[in-house]
């Protein structure tokens, strides 16, 4: 297990380091914008634009660009300093990250218990009524489209716009650690609008999962030792069928916490999402290759972490 | 044996099931009884009915689209007509089941262990070490070395014997009056099928539980059962006393069952006579006999008159529900076992030129029935 877990953890650095060769690769074959030009003022000489270059260290061929950023990453842990900013990428992200990983792991929370509790019902209760509603609505919530559904919820129930102001402070994000109540309400309509299309997916996977294991051969023996049927559900059938719940997860967590653009943009959460985006637009290179290499962390940790959990999970699996 | 109680008595029992290609007729009305601490087998081929009407003892069967009738007196008790809640005290206590699969039907996330203890506090209040011991008193029982040890371990960290035994040693936490076994070597290596109906045989005898062993191999239950129904397309054909069973068998299909078993003590050049055709659709099923398209000796009568099952003429206990006159049955087996093929049989129910004593005989037994 220790072995699996080192030889894992070196892939992630290889694969951290692939992530932003390739990252580098693409800003200079296909570059958003030039970073010199836009600092260069309202009419940009050539000699300013070339100062700013060399200034930028843009000047050098890429590969020394990009061997210079990997020695500062690997030696200092330095990502360099914002283009835009002139801030470093390392203290704008982490000022970023809280609002981020508020939003994933508060709509993940919201998701999982609903994706659970909906889709166990219409698994145990299949073509009644509440499993026919609660399938359709999941259809629904899985075709909206989150920046849609942001600006519906937005329209209906924000303080400024919102025809039904139920819910003060959407649209303007507080820290938590400022004000953990305003924090808390900034963040419901987010939530609810990122966990929409999870917690239909996730209800439909559980739906059919649970479904299934419950016509395995193992049900029947809990069924014929005298377990309650409801114990027969909780223990012995979403025991089972939650395990590919576990997986998916992990990865769409991981996903998140790199940064939810669309979400973050409709309700203006100073996140990570936003952030890159930015970046992009003004070919700020050293920021867009900070929240790059993060999402792609975030994304190999956790289904490094995934993986291991399975272990615990489900004991025939093995690692060597 | 006929001086004990009669532990449970099925009685007429129907279980249909509704479903998109029309409705399953898989039990059709079939009785038998089982007196405690003797051995009921129960044969026939799959989709014979034979594990339904035993999933049905236990209420697994219900559901939305399931219809039962009929009655299943335990201990003078109808489980039919139970609640829920006291069928779910019964199950696992009073009767318990195992499986034919014992790999697929342990959980497979929870130890050994855990699922004994399980069983055991499902029924009785008593500490969770005093389960674990008892746990581990009942993998002894069914002869799993170093119990201490393995009640810690993983279904699939056991051979499929091993399983089994374990399965068995669940189903025996709570010293239920009546095991029901579904195939329990089925799944099984030959050397180990052995093992595991001696040791059903012996755990009966010390603990004195009746038992129900369903399989579709007639040697499985030669050795183990007091008595044998067999079971085809939902209905009991024919039910006797073991030793009746294998020494003057009535019905065309048991006879199959019989000749398609490989025997050592026969001579090589003896061929083993399968039975021809598939098991019938439970939804259509064929008209009169439901054996009809596949028995060899058919006369076309059969095929409208619905064979009752009826005792055999000098046979105390004896039933079987075919419409063959029993003096044809007495020729025809005893032609099968002098080495004669079903073919070779077939001229002795063929109708022939006025042959009275036949032709007065068969009115009587087909048009009564």
């Amino acid at each position: 297990m220790t072995k699996y877990i080192i030889r894992r953890l070196l892939w992630v650095i290889a694969l951290l380091f692939g992530v932003s060769f390739v990252t580098f690769v693409i800003f200079y074959l296909l570059p958003s914008a030039n970073p010199a030009l836009l600092r260069a003022g309202h009419q940009p000489t050539a000699a300013l634009i070339k100062a700013i270059s060399h200034q930028l260290g843009l000047d050098k061929p890429w590969y020394v660009q990009y061997f210079d950023y990997m020695k500062q990453l690997v030696l200092h842990f330095n990502f360099g300093y914002s283009y835009e900013y002139q801030l470093p990428v390392k203290t704008m992200i982490f000022n970023r990250l809280p609002a981020t990983v508020s939003l994933a792991l508060g709509a993940a929370v919201i998701w999982l218990v609903s994706g659970i509790i909906v889709g166990t019902i219409s698994a145990v209760r299949p073509r009644s009524r509440f499993d026919r509603s609660m399938m359709g609505a999941a259809l629904v919530a899985i075709s909206a489209p989150p920046y849609w559904l942001g600006l519906v919820v937005l329209f209906l129930f924000s303080t400024s716009v919102g025809r039904f102001p139920i819910l003060p402070g959407a649209g303007s994000y507080v820290p938590l650690t400022q004000n953990p109540v305003h924090w808390f309400t900034s963040l419901i309509l987010p939530w609810l609008v990122l966990a929409a299309s999870f917690a239909a997916i996730y209800a439909r996977l559980l739906r059919g999962n649970l479904m299934e294991v419950m016509s395995e051969d193992y049900i029947r023996t809990a069924r014929a030792k005298g377990v309650p049927e409801r114990q027969v559900i909780i223990r012995h059938g979403i025991r089972s069928a939650i395990t590919p719940l576990v997986s998916a997860a992990g990865v769409d967590i991981g996903v998140l916490l790199g940064g939810v653009i669309l979400v973050e943009e409709v309700f203006t959460i100073p996140g990570i999402g936003g952030l890159a985006y930015q970046s992009i637009l003004v070919g700020d290179l050293p920021m867009i290759q900070g929240t790059v290499l993060l999402g792609a962390f975030f994304i190999v940790i956790m289904n490094l972490i995934v993986d291991i959990g399975y272990a615990f999970i489900d004991p025939r699996v093995r690692y060597t | 044996m006929s001086s004990r109680e009669t532990l449970l008595e099925v009685d007429n029992l129907k279980v249909e099931f509704r479903t998109d290609d029309g409705i399953v007729y898989a039990v059709d009305g079939i009785s038998y009884k089982v007196k405690a601490g003797t051995t009921l087998g129960i044969v026939g081929e799959s989709g014979s009915g034979k594990s339904v009407s035993a999933l049905t003892t236990l209420g697994l069967t219900r559901g939305k689209r399931t219809h039962v009738s009929g009655r299943i007196l335990f201990e003078g008790r109808d489980l039919l007509t139970l609640a829920d809640e006291e069928l779910r005290q019964i199950r696992g206590n009073d009767i318990a089941m195992i499986f034919q699969d014992p790999l697929s039907s342990l959980h497979p996330f929870y130890k050994v262990g855990a699922q004994l203890i399980e069983a055991v506090l499902m029924h009785r209040s008593v500490s969770k070490s005093a389960a674990r011991d008892r746990a581990i008193d009942l993998l002894e029982l069914v002869g799993i070395p170093d119990p201490h040890r393995r009640v810690d371990a993983y279904p699939h960290e056991f051979s499929g014997g091993m399983r089994q035994r374990a399965m068995i040693a669940m189903a025996l936490a709570n010293e239920p009056k009546l095991l029901i076994a579904d195939e329990p070597t089925t799944a099984l290596d030959v050397t180990v099928q052995a093992q595991i109906l001696a040791l059903l045989e012996d755990l009966q005898q010390r603990l004195g539980m009746a038992m129900i062993i369903i399989t579709h191999d007639l040697g499985v239950v030669a050795e183990v059962a007091d008595e044998i129904a067999v079971m085809y397309a939902g209905r009991v054909v024919e039910h006797s006393s073991t030793e009746r069973m294998f020494s003057t068998p009535q019905h065309p299909y048991t006879w199959g069952l019989l000749k398609s078993i490989p025997r050592l003590d026969t001579p090589r050049s003896e061929d083993l006579v399968p039975i021809s055709g598939r098991p019938p659709s439970l939804i259509n099923r064929p008209t009169g006999c439901h054996f009809h398209p596949r028995c060899p000796y058919v006369r076309p009568q059969h095929r409208s008159i619905d064979p009752k099952l009826q005792e055999v003429p000098g046979e105390f206990g004896h039933e079987v529900a075919c419409l063959l006159p029993a003096e044809m049955r007495k020729q025809i087996w005893q032609g099968l076992q002098a080495g004669q093929t079903p073919q070779e049989l077939r001229h002795l129910v063929e109708d022939k030129e006025a042959p009275k004593a036949v032709a007065a005989a068969q009115p009587a037994q087909e048009g009564g029935s």
